[in-house]
């Protein structure tokens, strides 16, 4: 069985979003779980939260940003083309207790962030998206944002000012802590931005979740490729979370794991784009 | 074949036929298959090397009880298909087992030659007859019996119990998290050990039969046994095997470069990162690298790192390698291929090097103290003795624990270690579901796997049609 493209859409330059048709997978998708896609026979195995789902008409989502070999020869699949392999759903679905949550996505930790924003809003949860990006070209799925929550629910952030506020996602957190609006928060963006969520968290008691992305590479608890520090335990990610609680995360311990393949991470890049160039043919 | 009045007269003075192996510096530089196998006159020379017990003990060696001298009497007589029949009775998987079977603790272990010269190669045999599998006689197959199995996992339990349903008549599907089946055989025994081929010969088999597979379907997660049911299934037969790797619970563990054998393993062998990057997967090359463990999966390792080119392959285990549990022909093949074999350590600590990832490995010395429970004795620190040893690449292969989706899968009984309860049957605590392998048993044998399947298929067969 392979899996069919039905629509794709370009949200950036360089995020996508994929609607693929997989109806048993459709009817047991939950918010934060996660699917494994190997493009094709050659393919490695790469994680996408899923982003939508409809059981009824029997297609899944996934949203991706291109920063490497594989995620780029995705980018070049249109409507109609098939994927070889599309595991899941996997990992546990994100906890959603009772009470106002702060929803925080930086850069493609939105795509991640929206199902889980929209997911708490159907259940009747009051939510805040913090939505950051390093630049304006970059904020993903704002109209997405807007249609589920109200105006003044939205804080956007950007790096460099070029759109909503100037600076990073702390800032809004840290008001929305001090003004007793929220009662737990869940994260999910680049390693930096989480840890320093998940400080400012501590500082006020705040309960925080990050979803956490170290490599994978079965996807189901078999290889131990996935393993994170919380608590100063070992868990693997990709059964045990993905979500886990931000204050107990050892962060410089992800960021090391989750960038032991650069070397060859570019190198795989390099050669599919030496292949795939039209002055190289 | 040497007769005396009509009667069969054993080769008493010829030694054990030796493995017809590739040279070991040209077969380490790649992942071809090591063993060539025997040919016939090689196998026909092994053959006449048994004594036709009245009582075998060869056959109380093996956990499945195959009917050893008849099928080495088909060899002899060179009805190589009879002798696979033989065998088919009570193994599917001979080209298998004959690789994979730690013979000299079963089979081999107990055959009477064993006692003063060296056993039969009964695995070389076995394998011998299993790599002609068109010469079988073709299996029966029952009329359909209108139920429906569903098998989970396509490890050699899987397999083994889906075909024999198949073969009774029941409508099988197999349910597999992966892309490919076989289980361990394609993800965990590398290509130069068990060719793939082989076990695709043995899926591929299956799908003949009529048993359907569904792959990428991670039961417990994409669908359950109480919507199987639902669906129409009348009865589980769970194999999804043991699952997570063990930690060692060290410092530096999870520092980059400190690989579980499952990782390292999987990357080369399901992945092919060592045709990377015409595959996408990386792995590390190192040039130094150690593995922790004696089993076959540290002898998995060990091997596997030399052919990705390492210079230096450390094998580093707790006790001797007199009590390393790996077959003895890996441990032979290992140490023909250059691998250095480190006794009596123990790992204390994973260091970083500059660049954060693993540099060095401290190890504690041990020597051997008073025997434990097990009558073996225990290895215990030598106080001051520790060493820093240097590598790029670190791999722990000391076990795992039991697979996280089993009590996802149903409402069935566990033990206290997370494995499922089954009976000798397979039978669980839900009378619609059975299980057996690894799942079962912890960590274990192809060959238990196997039989497990196959005493849960006969079990279900009569539960099922009564
Ligand atoms: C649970 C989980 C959910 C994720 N959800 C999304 C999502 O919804 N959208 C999205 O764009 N990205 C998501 N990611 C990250 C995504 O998997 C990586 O961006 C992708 O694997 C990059 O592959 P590449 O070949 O294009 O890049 P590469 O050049 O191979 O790698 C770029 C970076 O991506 C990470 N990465 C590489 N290979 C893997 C792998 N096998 N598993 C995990 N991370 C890897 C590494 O940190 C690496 O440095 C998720 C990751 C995890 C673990
Ligand atoms: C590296 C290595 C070397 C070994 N060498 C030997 C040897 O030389 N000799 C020997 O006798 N034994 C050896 N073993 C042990 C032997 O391979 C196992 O005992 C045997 O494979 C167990 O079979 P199984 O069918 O129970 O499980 P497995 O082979 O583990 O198969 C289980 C299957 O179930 C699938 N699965 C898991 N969860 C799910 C789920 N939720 N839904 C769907 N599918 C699922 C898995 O993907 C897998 O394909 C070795 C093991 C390893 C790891
Ligand atoms: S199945 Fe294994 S133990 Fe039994 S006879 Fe064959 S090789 Fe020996
Ligand atoms: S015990 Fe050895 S000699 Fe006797 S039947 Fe078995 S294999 Fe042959
Ligand atoms: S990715 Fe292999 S155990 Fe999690």
């Amino acid at each position: 069985m392979s899996y069919k493209i039905l629509e794709k859409h370009q949200l950036s330059e360089k995020v996508f979003e994929f609607r693929v048709h997989a109806p048993k997978m459709a009817r047991r998708a939950q918010a934060g779980q996660f699917l494994m896609v190997r493009a094709d026979e050659k393919g490695e195995r790469v994680p996408f939260t899923f982003a939508n789902w409809n059981a009824d008409e029997g297609w899944i989502e996934f949203i991706f940003m291109v920063v490497g070999k594989t995620t780029m020869q995705l980018s070049k699949l249109e409507a109609g083309d098939e994927i070889l392999d599309v595991t899941g759903p996997l990992g546990c679905p994100t906890e959603m207790s009772k009470g106002s949550w702060a929803v925080i996505g930086g850069g493609v930790g939105l795509a991640i962030a929206f199902p889980v924003a929209r997911m708490l809003v159907e259940s009747g949860h009051e939510v805040h998206a913090i939505m950051g990006a390093r630049t304006k070209d970059l904020l993903l799925l704002e109209e997405q944002f807007r249609s589920i929550l109200p105006e003044d629910h939205i804080h956007i952030t950007t790096d460099d000012g070029s759109y909503g506020e100037k600076g990073v996602v702390t800032a809004p957190l840290e008001r929305l802590c001090q003004d007793k609006a929220i009662d737990q928060v869940f994260a999910v963006g680049p390693v930096p931005m989480m840890k320093f969520s998940a400080l400012t968290c501590q500082k006020y008691d705040m309960p925080i979740t990050a979803s956490l992305n170290p490599i994978m590479v079965d996807g189901t608890g078999m290889c131990g490729c996935c393993r994170v520090t919380v608590g100063g335990q070992t868990k693997f990610a990709c059964v045990d979370g993905p979500d886990f609680d931000a204050t107990q995360v050892d962060w410089d311990d992800l960021r090391a794991r989750q960038a032991a393949y650069r070397t060859e991470e570019g190198q795989a890049l390099k050669a599919y784009e030496e292949a795939t160039c039209a002055c190289h043919r | 074949m040497p007769q005396v009045n009509g009667k069969y007269v054993p080769n008493l003075k010829a030694p054990r036929t030796p493995y017809n192996e590739e040279d070991a510096c040209e077969r380490a530089r790649d992942f071809r298959p090591v063993d060539k196998g025997y040919t016939k006159e090689m196998a026909l020379a092994e053959a006449n090397r048994c004594l036709n017990c009245k009582k075998p003990l060869c056959v109380q060696g093996c956990p499945v009880n195959i009917q050893i001298p008849q099928f080495i009497e088909a060899i002899r007589d060179e009805e190589f298909g009879r002798g696979l029949d033989i065998i088919r009775q009570d193994s599917m998987l001979p080209a298998i087992c004959g690789r994979v079977c730690p013979q000299e603790s079963q089979c081999e272990g107990k055959c009477i030659l064993g006692k003063k010269s060296e056993p039969v190669a009964i695995g070389q045999l076995e394998r011998f007859l299993g790599d002609q599998p068109e010469l079988a006689s073709k299996p029966e197959v029952a009329a359909p019996n209108g139920k429906k199995v569903a098998v989970i996992g396509s490890g050699p339990s899987g397999i083994t119990c889906a075909g024999e349903l198949a073969r009774n008549g029941f409508d099988v599907t197999v349910f597999e998290a992966f892309p490919t089946g076989g289980g361990v055989l394609v993800y965990g025994i590398p290509e130069f050990r068990l060719p793939k081929a082989i076990v695709k010969r043995e899926i591929d088999g299956l799908a003949e039969l009529g048993v359907k597979f569904e792959y990428n379907a991670v039961v417990g997660r994409i669908t359950d046994a109480q919507e199987l049911f639902d669906e129409g299934f009348d009865a589980l037969y769970i194999a999804t095997g043991a699952g997570l790797p063990k930690l060692l619970n060290i410092p530096g563990e999870n520092l980059p470069n400190v690989f579980f054998a499952n990782e390292y393993l999987t990357r080369v062998n399901l992945m092919k990162a060592n045709m990377f990057p015409e595959y996408d997967t990386p792995t590390k090359h190192g040039k130094n690298v150690v593995v922790f463990g004696g089993g076959n999966v540290a002898m998995d390792a060990v091997r596997t790192a030399k052919r990705l080119g390492a210079e230096n392959v450390t094998l580093a285990y707790r006790r001797t390698e007199a009590e390393m549990p790996a077959r003895l022909a890996e441990v032979h093949h290992a140490k023909e291929e250059g691998i250095k074999i480190m006794e009596l350590v123990s790992p204390l600590e994973f260091l970083a090097g500059e660049d954060g990832s693993v540099a060095a490995i401290r190890v504690q010395h041990m020597e051997l103290g008073e025997p434990d429970e097990s009558g073996r004795r225990r290895p215990v620190p030598i106080e001051g003795e520790i060493e820093d040893i240097p590598c790029d690449v670190a791999i722990s292969a000391i076990g795992t624990n039991a697979n996280p989706f089993a009590s996802m899968i149903g409402d069935i009984k566990l033990n206290k270690w997370g494995y499922i309860e089954a009976d000798e049957e397979g039978r669980t605590s839900d009378p619609r579901i059975w299980s057996g392998g690894d799942i079962v048993t912890g960590a274990a044998t192809v060959i238990l796997a196997m039989g497990a399947g196959k005493a849960a298929a006969a079990s279900m067969t009569r539960e099922l049609t009564k």
